[in-house]
């Protein structure tokens, strides 16, 4: 399946790749600049590079876990084959420290290196591309000033022909829209601001957006919910699962502060995003919020009835939480006897039900996406992996159940959950699932909770 | 209810709640003083045990899934009069200075050189992320991880020697 | 090891029980009052002055016991609390006593039956105790020889004493146990001793193994945790959320109906649950804790400020130190305020406390409370009870590091024992109540302003702390949370501003080094909006690393190499020493720092009496993150005469590791009602992955001196050391603990 899938996907690209050539042909070389790392840069203008680099999560694929921060070599792991991402410190040998401006802004725009090879849609000039001309000044001045570092990044293992780059001429022509972002006047300034922010640099919907078979991302649905390093990227769209809606206020709050009360922390990559998000001014937080719930719109009211409801229950740093506010959420059916009862009470109920206000106390599933969501993966991997704690930072901290549980009790818990905090539909095939995950067959990135595990040289980082 | 538990390769009958967790049993019911309380909340590693050959931490396991699982506490790694290689090395390296926490490191290193012999200081640093120590006895519980390494290795070779003699 | 009894020992039992000389035995205390025991001669009005802890004590029975049939048992008023202290007092008694470490059991503090040494604290255990029973065991050899003398008729200085017998040149012997008949022991201390001179030595200066260890790694009975008493039941303390909190509604019916619940203890704003299993007591707990409604005052300073929030509490204004006039005219002047937060003991194990009242209508407490006879006065007022009808005995816990939550789950299993009496009642704190209830190291503030002269050197210091007392330890019901929460509470007395040479807020306040013109000021802060009480090294850690830094500033003011410019300003030849021994082995100014790394380095006498430490290390800084390594660090301690020196090197790493841990990670949270440092995801310490590639401890051993102690000297040099090499990394100096790595993102800039 997965052979023949590529066969005609190849086929395809081919085939727009020869049409590309004629009419846009090979791009040239832009000649080294040799000056360009050791230039002086103005500090405001790094600053500001800074901020948008961390808007860009820039240091989360350019660096691998244990090694120097940008200097790439990062294997990700895609249907077409693994690539490395490259080193974009300013090494002039390995890295990007014979780039001009216009190398960098070519490669930000067009998807193409200074010596004129197509690079992979895994780096998202896609949405790069929306990155203005002041914003890709500032980034480069901000790249050029980090620490050079002497790395080469192994070669890309990609199935045949893919490594033959023209062919990506092909998937530009389908799937890249390049140049700037037009405002939409109808809208406020900070909504155009965050739509800039959340679909340029921030590329969010290189992950919450689903992918289709050339792995350019399904533009009908939006927001609608993608897959991540082996985890979940939530819909955030209209399609949200949180079963308390999202607002601008709760999404600023969590992207400022990897967590919010009512919808827990974050965690997989998403905690890399918000862990990185330091820098940013609240201004530009506000404003990718504005636009992401703009993207949510407004719930329905079933839904909005619910989010009021558990908000009463639960929000106020659980100053609310009552033994009557933990029964509420029970589902009608006794599930004493149930099997995955006695394992919530001893490995869970400790601190999810402890009222300790997040993001230290466990969240009540009762709020949580995870439990309410309709692909149990994240859960899965929460249960079996833990949030590793932070390096000295305080983070919310699980312990992983890997060890401790099998497939079936593994299963069982989730069943437990799903049937007492959450009015979706079963799982099913959740032994399996869960088999494949422990086995590997499932792939998981597991990062430490407060998210900035892969910047730092962190000696405890490999797994 | 009663549940048969396998600690140290002996059965118990035990007779608690099924949500108990593990850690309660194995201090109060069997009276095995190793594994220690430390936060129930699985985040300072002081009670880690085996399970399967593997760590985890008892106070967040419950009863329940321990049952016809092979448990394993340090009192199973050998004896004050017959000290296994990993509690011989924490003796030869001084690798205490409490020692609250010691047992659940010395688990954490049994699951770590079961499945890897010959570790690396970045190895045990990532095996024993999970286990805090306030005593700042970090340097000799690396150091006497290695070493327990070391002994397993020693123990290994002339039992290898004896089987191609033999 | 001390191996755990579980029959309970009664003093009346452990008089009948053991041999010739325990009859007698008795401490000074109630001897003082039986005026027909002293010696033959008139009491002086004033008695000689004995060496360590023997002046309080001063009968060698009490320090050290031989029965009949030669046991050797040493008491002491010093409890083990992880620091491995055990170990060099019983190497100390077997080298003048001339027997082999494994002859000698150890008895440590137990209000029946040890000497009062108060409490252990201030790494003074070898300086009191040490002291004591070194110069106890050297008198009685003398004494068995002396004795033996008497009986074979010789010459005492033909005799030799070994292998727990006295020998005589013509090849007889007699066993020590022989020898004791009576009150041969229950003679008062000497004031000089015939101590073995460091070539005799063959017991002090060697790296013995710790006697606790083999225990501890194979599963014995180690701490108080693990003690199994007949007919144990098990206790769950629900405290109050907040400081100040006041129980206004309690509904505990279906909580006395939970399974295996015994009782449920209300006293005041006390609660508790009696549950026959542990786990049954957790449950009964927690629906208590879901049960109980308290009102809550929003009374706490507020964290963003807190540093101004403490200088506002400023109370009475002690003169430290002072000599010349400082005056700050023209010359290169470095002025700066320096905080550290509210920082936890934070060990491991939380407290534990056993009691049990019995039908005789004394008590019986087990804890791991640094000072038994301090802590059964408080219990004792607390229960209302005559002293003497509580007897503490010290079980070792986790490590403590001060005074942690140990007193008060002893006071928490003596009030609910009294209440629910005949069986031993367990109390075992929680995570989370042990993270907000022990006493901090109290958030201080430093200001200091100093100049260089033309000669190069400090020429004027004025320093100014802001401070709480860091003693809040028992003596009174009133220190005691059950004490203060019960109903007909004792309040917490305030501690008043007191200046000592043992230091307090203002330990080490007054740096070493020679300055003509100095003033040193603790402005004490009598409030305490957060419990606080003593934490390793007290005010020596945020006063070194004050003074440290400014040291480094001043060197760079000065042109002047860091370490250069410390020995200018030194006198002290073994300040010196330690100094140029750790600059040396850590190879200071020979290699070139790679880029992204920095070094630094610090020096301080602890309480500028005790023990010489310096520290040189090299750590990393993560540009992108801030994030701190210490990769490695090179100390070099001369705590004296060293006893076990790998028991030096032991309590030497695990101060430098914690030590940075505090400099670069803790800082306990709170709001304006309620701490939010509640575990160790909220209250991170260090772990693994950050522990440096290496640590050296280097000791210079001065043999014949006096010891000094260790275990806290390597606190404040550590922190400065940590500090000076971040300035070194980044080329910007940080001011406020803890170090953590938004503080240096910040400082680095993009």
């Amino acid at each position: 399946m997965r052979f023949l899938r590529a066969i005609s996907i190849l086929l395809t690209l081919a085939v727009i790749a020869a049409v590309g050539f004629l009419l846009i042909g090979w791009r040239s070389e832009i000649p080294p600049d040799n000056q360009a790392a050791n230039a002086q840069y103005p500090p405001d203008l790094v600053a500001k590079g800074a901020q948008l680099a961390a808007v860009g999560n820039c240091i989360a694929c350019h660096t691998e876990p244990g090694q120097e921060a940008f200097a790439g070599g990062l294997p990700v792991p895609t249907p077409f084959g693994t690539l490395y991402s490259t080193n974009i410190t300013p090494d002039p040998e390995t890295g990007i420290g014979r780039w001009s401006e216009a190398a960098f802004v070519r490669a930000m725009r067009e998807g193409v290196d200074r010596e004129g090879n197509h690079l992979y849609p895994a780096f998202p000039y896609d949405h790069f591309t929306w990155v203005t001309g002041e914003d890709n000044k500032a980034l480069y001045a901000f790249l050029m000033t980090r620490e050079p570092v002497k790395a080469t990044a192994p070669a890309n293992d990609l199935v045949f022909p893919l490594q033959f780059r023209p062919l990506l001429v092909g998937w530009n022509l389908l799937f890249l829209r390049e140049g700037g972002m037009q405002p939409d006047t109808s809208q406020s300034e900070e909504w155009n601001r965050g739509r800039y922010l959340a679909e340029g640099l921030g590329h969010c919907g290189a992950c919450h957006t689903p992918r289709n078979a050339f792995g350019a991302e399904d533009r009908n649905h939006h927001f609608g919910g993608g897959e991540a390093e082996g985890w979940q990227a939530y819909a955030i769209n209209a399609s949200s699962h949180s079963p308390v809606p999202w607002t601008v206020d709760s999404i600023a709050f969590y992207l400022r502060n990897g967590w919010h009360e009512l919808h827990g922390v974050s965690r997989g990559p998403m905690a890399e995003v918000t862990g990185n998000l330091g820098l940013l001014p609240d201004s530009d937080i506000r404003a990718i919020a504005t636009y992401v719930a703009s993207v949510m719109g407004e719930p329905s009211p079933e839904r909005k009835e619910k989010g009021e409801r558990l908000t009463r229950s639960f929000g106020n740093g659980g100053a609310n939480i009552t033994t009557a506010a933990l029964d509420e959420n029970k589902a009608s059916a006794d599930l004493s006897g149930h099997p995955g009862a006695a394992i919530y009470g001893a490995a869970c109920a400790t601190c999810h039900e402890s009222g300790r206000p997040q993001p230290y106390g466990g969240l009540n599933f009762a709020l949580s996406t995870a439990v309410n969501a309709p692909n149990p993966q994240n859960i899965v991997n929460v249960v079996m992996f833990g949030l590793p704690p932070g390096d000295g930072q305080p983070s919310a901290v699980m312990p992983a159940f890997g060890n401790t549980l099998n497939d079936r009790q593994v299963a069982d818990l989730l069943g437990y959950l799903r049937a007492r905090f959450s009015d979706q539909p079963a799982w099913t095939g959740l032994t399996d699932l869960v088999a494949k995950t422990r086995s590997g067959e499932y792939p998981v990135t597991v990062l430490a909770s407060d998210g900035i595990e892969r910047a730092p040289k962190n000696v405890g980082a490999k797994e | 209810m009663t549940i048969t538990l396998n600690v140290n390769g002996q059965n118990h009958q035990v007779d608690a709640e099924p949500d108990t967790p593990l850690l309660y049993v194995l201090r109060d019911d069997l009276e095995l003083n190793a594994a220690k309380y430390g936060c129930g909340l699985g985040q300072c590693g002081a009670c880690t045990i085996m399970i399967d050959g593997k760590a985890a931490l008892s106070c967040v396991t419950p009863l329940l899934v321990a049952e016809g699982r092979e448990i394993t506490t340090v009192e199973g790694l050998g004896t004050i009069e017959n000290p296994g290689p990993i509690q011989q090395a924490f003796i030869e390296k001084q690798s205490a200075q409490c020692g609250y926490c010691i047992a659940g490191m010395m688990m954490s290193a049994a699951a770590l050189l079961k499945h890897n012999p010959k570790p690396s200081d970045d190895d045990i640093r990532s095996a024993l992320r999970t286990n805090l120590c306030r005593c700042g006895t970090h340097m000799r519980i690396m150091a006497a991880i290695k070493r327990a390494s070391e002994l397993m290795e020693q123990a290994a070779v002339p039992a290898a020697t004896n089987r191609s003699a033999g | 090891m001390d191996t755990f009894n579980k029959a309970e020992i009664t003093r009346r039992g452990l008089l009948a029980g053991t041999g010739a000389l325990v009859v007698s035995f008795s401490v000074a205390n109630a001897l003082a009052q039986q005026p027909a025991q002293p010696p033959a001669a008139p009491a002086p009005a004033k008695p000689p002055a004995l060496p360590g802890s023997l002046n309080t004590d001063r009968f060698l029975d009490s320090w050290i016991r031989i029965d009949a049939d030669g046991k050797i048992t040493v008491f002491t008023g010093k409890v083990e609390l992880g620091q491995g202290i055990r170990t060099p007092l019983i190497q100390v008694a077997a080298e003048e006593l001339n027997v082999e470490p494994g002859d000698i059991e150890l008895i440590t503090a137990d209000t029946a039956r040890t000497p009062d040494e108060g409490f252990t604290a201030g790494s003074q255990s070898m300086q009191n105790s040490g002291t004591a029973i070194r110069n106890a065991a050297a008198q009685v050899r003398e004494l068995l020889i002396g004795q033996a003398a008497t009986r074979w008729n010789l010459p005492a200085d033909q005799l030799k004493a070994e292998k727990k017998t006295i020998v005589s040149p013509d090849g007889r012997s007699i066993g020590y146990g022989e020898l004791v008949a009576g009150e041969f022991l229950h003679v008062e201390a000497q004031p000089q001793s015939r101590l073995k001179t460091p070539d005799q030595f063959s017991v002090i200066g060697r790296d013995l193994q710790r006697v606790d260890i083999p225990g501890k790694v194979t599963g014995g009975v180690a701490y108080i945790q693990d003690l199994r008493l007949d007919g144990m039941v098990h206790a769950r303390v629900v405290r109050p959320p907040s400081y100040s909190a006041t129980l206004k509604n309690l509904d505990a019916s279906t909580i006395e109906a939970m399974p295996g619940v015994i009782s449920v203890v209300r006293d005041g704003n006390f609660l508790a649950v009696v549950a026959e299993k542990e786990y049954q007591a957790i449950k009964a707990m927690r629906a208590l804790e879901q049960a109980a409604e308290w009102d809550e005052p929003a009374n706490l300073p507020d964290q963003a400020i807190l540093p101004a929030e403490l200088v506002a509490m400023e109370g009475d204004i002690g003169t430290v130190a002072e000599s010349g006039a400082p005056a700050f005219p023209n010359g290169p002047t470095f002025e700066a305020t320096f905080t550290r937060p509210y920082i936890m003991h934070g060990s491991i194990g939380p407290s534990c406390g056993i009691a049990i009242m019995k039908p005789d209508g004394t008590m019986d407490v087990w804890s791991h409370t640094q000072g038994v006879f301090p802590d059964r006065e408080a219990i004792a007022q607390m229960l209302g009870l005559p002293e003497d009808r509580v007897r503490v005995i010290h079980v070792e816990g986790s490590g403590c590091y001060g005074h942690n939550g140990a007193d008060d789950a002893a006071a928490d299993a003596a009030l609910i024992a009294a209440k629910v009496p005949g069986r031993p009642i367990r109390v075992q704190w929680m995570r989370e109540q042990e993270h907000m209830w022990e006493p901090y190291g109290p958030g201080m503030v430093t200001k200091i302003k100093a100049s260089v002269g033309p000669d190069g050197k400090i020429d004027n210091w004025a320093y100014d702390l802001w401070s709480n007392s860091h003693g809040t330890r028992p003596g009174d019901a009133g220190s005691l949370l059950a004490g203060r929460t019960k109903g007909n509470a004792t309040p917490l007395k305030l501690p008043k501003l007191s200046i000592n040479p043992n230091g307090n807020g203002d330990r080490n306040a007054d740096p070493l080094y020679a300055i003509p013109n100095r003033r040193i000021l603790w402005h004490f802060l009598p409030d305490m909006p957060l419990r606080v009480s003593a934490l390793r090294g007290l005010g020596a850690q945020p006063n070194v690393f004050s003074i440290e830094s400014t040291m480094d500033e001043l060197a760079i003011a000065a042109k002047t190499d860091p370490v250069e410019f410390r020995l200018k300003h030194l006198t002290d030849n073994r300040a010196a020493d330690v100094v140029k021994l750790a600059a040396e082995k850590f190879g200071w100014g020979r290699n070139e720092v790679p880029r992204g790394h920095g070094v630094g380095f610090a020096f301080a006498r602890y309480k500028n009496h005790a023990a010489y430490l310096a520290i040189a290390l090299e750590l990393e800084v993560e540009q992108e993150t801030g994030r701190v390594r210490v990769i490695r660090a090179v100390s070099a301690i001369d705590s004296g005469q060293a006893v076990n020196p790998d028991g030096i090197r032991n309590q030497t790493e695990g101060g430098i590791l914690q030590s940075i841990s505090w400099t670069l990670y803790e800082a306990v949270t709170f709001d304006r009602t309620r701490i939010t440092s509640t575990d160790w995801s909220s209250y991170p310490i260090m772990r693994f992955a950050s522990v440096p590639d290496t640590v050296e401890v280097h000791i210079i051993d001065r043999p014949g001196t006096p010891f000094l102690g260790t275990g806290e000297a390597a606190q404040g040099p550590t922190s400065a050391a940590v500090a000076n090499a971040v300035r070194n990394a980044i080329g910007k100096r940080l001011f406020d603990l803890p170090l953590t790595r938004e503080r240096v993102k910040t400082a680095i800039g993009a």
